[in-house]
């Protein structure tokens, strides 16, 4: 993947097919690193499958039988001498998976973040029935979107509507700017 | 600075449309959004189709989805156009220029692009 944007894009993907109601992409940014986390409150995974996704050679796919999401993002938090982690429950209580992958950001072979922006809004345009929590903290101040507060405005009108989609970009964009 | 209150009037807006959305919308655009699409330049493509069915006006005949992977992941960005009554067109190796064209010629003017599109008989060549 060219940017982490789109690493964060295809594993928010992830959660969504694990049932989620609700994903959380959190980045926390300093001059040094960058930490992207993405929680959900999808089905979770047993231990048995939790060991083997990280194995590009695992998928639950029926397509073919490769899986690359998670191996790649784990590939690219290690090329910058970072660190992944993935921890998964499937107790009634608690279920879903978090995925942390921690970045370099000196580091020669770190990817660059790229356009989150239109991750955030693609995932928002192919999903509206799910909710997002997205977060950036930056040594600046925070970016900040949840999809429950707009939802709750909106009532009706569904959040892939194209003004609601559009505003939404503004509105993240507006955001970066002003910290910037 | 975009507010809270803009939404509500996005909404008051809407209102009335989402009702005439309900019985139309007959074309239907997919775009593959699995780890092989996404890597392979989906996002823009997704992206560019959103903003030229509106550009065009198409936002009450076509519906632009994503789904997974659908199995030619050397062919990705794929796009695939269901319409009632015709046969699905296959769309491969998509950018957003292509995407335009796609939304102006097939779309609009219900002109499919075959030089764009791949037929079943290459899928089982490979």
């Amino acid at each position: 993947m060219k940017e982490l944007s789109l690493n964060i894009l295809d594993i928010a993907e992830n959660s969504i097919k694990a049932g989620a109601t609700l994903t959380e992409i959190i980045l926390n940014e300093t001059d040094d690193i960058l930490e992207i986390t993405i929680k959900d409150n999808g089905c979770g995974m047993d231990e048995e499958t939790l060991k083997n996704v990280v194995d590009p050679f695992y998928t639950t796919r029926t397509t073919r039988k490769v899986g690359l999401g998670l191996p790649l993002l784990k590939l690219a938090a290690e090329q910058s001498e970072g660190s992944f982690q993935i921890e998964s429950s499937i107790d009634e209580k608690g279920h879903g998976t978090v995925v942390k992958a921690l970045f370099n950001k000196k580091h020669i072979d770190f990817t660059p973040l790229g356009d989150v922006i239109s991750s955030i809004t693609t995932l928002i345009q192919g999903h509206p029935e799910c909710d997002f929590l997205f977060s950036h903290n930056l040594p600046k101040g925070e970016i900040k979107l949840d999809t429950r507060e707009i939802r709750q405005i909106l009532e009706d009108v569904p959040l892939n509507s194209y003004e609601v989609i559009k505003w939404i970009e503004e509105y993240l964009k507006e955001q970066y700017s002003e910290i910037a | 600075m975009k507010s809270l209150a803009e939404l509500q009037a996005i909404k008051e807006k809407m209102k009335d449309k989402v009702i005439l959305r309900e019985d139309s919308g007959n074309i239907r655009v997919v775009v593959g959004m699995a780890t092989c699409g996404i890597a392979a330049g989906a996002r823009p493509v997704l992206n560019a189709f959103v903003e030229e069915v509106n550009n065009q006006g198409l936002n009450s005949k076509v519906t632009v989805a994503q789904t997974g992977c659908i199995g030619i992941c050397q062919f990705e960005p794929v796009v695939e156009v269901y319409e009632a009554g015709k046969e699905k067109v296959t769309y491969v190796r998509m950018t957003a220029e292509k995407a335009k064209e796609v939304v102006e010629k097939h779309l609009k003017s219900g002109n499919v692009i075959a030089e764009y599109t791949i037929t079943n008989d290459k899928l089982i060549g490979g």
